[in-house]
């Protein structure tokens, strides 16, 4: 398989970045690289991944803070001249906290912290991150681990009603674990190339670790590159 | 100096579950007349502006960019000078 050049950006809490590295560079053998918060370039890399954690310790608002660091500009930067990018849970609460995606992420409903696999349907088979859940393997539903406290989406009417009706919920839930509006588990920003997702593709991309469904998110983003 | 006292509460329309939670406590602490908890954050912050104008406006717009998110958040703030100033 050909490669991409990804970019793992760590901020101080950050702990699913290294799940992100492994699964990129270790098990689907792409060029991948750390970035670090206070670097205000992210260098050659073609997609970048916001991962999962606890990014300045959830103070104020989860993502509130890291919004601000250095390399966040220039992830604006990067995201509104077409680069690819990827947020992961921590990461999603990132890029709503940023502007780059709509909507924010509230406590879940039942004000318990969810760790358990869930299924999901997947809505948007279109997208480049899930082109590859068509043809052979032709997936409308994949598990997915989560481990969030505060994954519950919310948004106002009108985005709720764009969001829907341009197919930019990627991901639903089908036993919602957190409350969150329409069972949303995953979105895309309005010119599909920013994706802000709770559940952790990076922490199941290998049977290894009990199943690898998450590896086709990646997968379709290396086939959209070559 | 100038002393900033911030509210940051929860937009009506957004649900609440940690104050549903909290008011089910006052039921087992025999309290069976409060309704409505909401629960928001509190923030003080000492400014170092010219005037208390300058102040304020310091303080909306930290609150704008940062202590408040729109989405689900409504703020509010009251400017009190210390030390003399007015």
């Amino acid at each position: 398989m050909k490669k991409g050049k990804f970019g793992v950006i760590v901020f101080p809490g950050s702990n699913c970045d290294h799940d992100a590295y492994n699964t990129l560079k270790h098990v689907l053998n792409q060029d991948t690289e750390y970035i670090w918060h206070k670097d205000s370039s992210a260098g050659n890399r073609n997609v970048l991944i916001v991962p999962g954690g606890f990014s300045y310790g959830d103070y104020l608002r989860c993502g509130a803070i890291a919004r601000f660091s250095s390399i966040m500009k220039e992830v604006v930067r990067f995201a509104s001249c077409g680069g690819i990018v990827i947020g992961i849970c921590n990461g999603f609460q990132i890029l709503c906290e940023a502007g780059l995606l709509p909507g924010a992420l509230l406590r879940n409903e039942n004000l318990k912290f969810v760790c358990r696999n869930v299924t999901l349907k997947v809505e948007n088979k279109k997208s480049i991150f899930t082109s590859s859940f068509n043809g052979e393997i032709n997936k409308d539903r994949i598990v997915l681990p989560v481990a969030h406290g505060d994954g519950n989406y919310i948004c106002d009417g009108n985005t709720l009603q764009e969001l829907e009706s341009n197919s930019r919920v990627l991901f639903r839930y089908e036993d919602n674990p957190n409350g969150s509006l329409n069972n949303i588990a995953g979105i895309v920003n309005e010119t599909g190339n920013v994706l802000g997702m709770m559940p952790h593709p990076e922490r199941y991309s290998d049977d290894l670790v009990g199943g690898h469904d998450g590896r086709y998110i990646f997968e379709s983003v290396i086939n959209y590159l070559n | 100096m100038y002393s900033a006292k911030i509210k940051v509460t929860l937009r009506k329309s957004i649900l609440d579950p940690q104050g549903k939670a909290v008011e089910h406590s006052f039921l087992s602490l025999g309290y069976d007349k409060i309704k409505d908890t909401r629960i928001g954050k509190f923030i003080e912050l000492k400014i170092d502006a010219a005037d208390e104008n300058e102040a304020r406006k310091m303080t909306d717009e930290v609150c704008s960019k940062l202590l408040a998110n729109p989405v689900m958040e409504d703020y509010d703030f009251e400017i009190t000078g210390l030390n003399g100033a007015k």
